[in-house]
């Protein structure tokens, strides 16, 4: 049951990226990313992590979409048919059709037969709170510096002087 | 369930933002293509999680750090993709160019 969602999850989830990165309308691109990440989210409560789930649907799904198509309608883009690729786009598809090619078989045989282990009987909340708050304090903080500079950065950087 | 289903979409998810990011023209949508690169990798981790710890969370720590980074990095790229809109009314990236010789 759980194979069978995440593999119709999975491949929603493929054909939305697929189509965000081959779309010709920039708008519909922002939605076709929300459908990722709601896969991707989706994916994730799958594999028992639900407070990440739920970060990803707050942090991506509400407040990093709403700046992306900010970011669209402010920068008044050619929404529509207008050429969106680049010149270099004859190499991007090789590219990444080759790094697909090369890592898929390896990964495939290095790891096959390993499950991941999906019979945790309680949520993982407050054991991923008390990792977060005793082993990785220091980073945490870290981390929220880095969140205050970005801040101020982004101001500095978009305010009209 | 399997490890490899995951370890596909992540690679498979990995690629289409490579793809992106090389191939398309917009910053914005540039952009996206590295969130999704990102998400993929958050995927690993948490699947990596389930296989090798158990009851430690590490890898679910290390995607929270992950996404917070992200919006942090998409914050300061989207305010320097408008100062260029501002300067420059374009953000096609093949027109911005101040930095190559």
């Amino acid at each position: 049951m759980q194979g069978l969602i995440f593999l119709v999850v999975a491949a929603t989830s493929g054909f939305a990226a697929v189509r965000l990165v081959t779309n010709k309308n920039l708008v519909h691109a922002a939605l076709y990313l929300v459908v990722t990440l709601m896969g991707m989210a989706i994916i994730f409560l799958l594999l028992t992590a639900e407070f990440v789930a739920w970060v990803q649907v707050l942090i991506y799904v509400g407040a990093v979409i709403v700046l992306l198509l900010f970011g669209l309608m402010l920068t008044r883009a050619q929404i529509g048919k207008t050429a969106l690729d680049r010149q270099q786009r004859w190499v991007a598809g090789p590219v990444a059709l080759v790094l697909f090619a090369v890592t898929t078989p390896v990964l495939w045989r290095f790891f096959d037969g390993e499950t991941i282990s999906l019979d945790r009987t309680s949520g993982n909340t407050e054991a991923l709170g008390t990792e977060i708050f005793t082993r990785f304090v220091l980073p945490f903080e870290v981390v929220s510096v880095l969140l205050l500079a970005a801040l101020v950065g982004s101001v500095f950087l978009a305010k009209k002087d | 369930m399997p490890l490899n289903w995951v370890l596909v979409l992540t690679t498979f998810l990995f690629c289409v933002g490579v793809y992106g990011v090389l191939a398309r023209r917009n910053a914005v949508i540039v952009l996206m293509s590295i969130e999704i690169m990102l998400n993929a990798v958050n995927l690993n981790f948490i699947a990596f999680n389930g296989v090798l710890e158990g009851d430690r969370l590490i890898g679910q720590v290390f995607a929270l750090f992950v996404i917070a980074i992200a919006a942090a990095e998409l914050g300061v790229g989207l305010a320097i993709v408008l100062l260029i809109y501002r300067n420059s009314f374009t953000v096609s990236l093949d027109e911005v160019n101040l930095l190559k010789w």
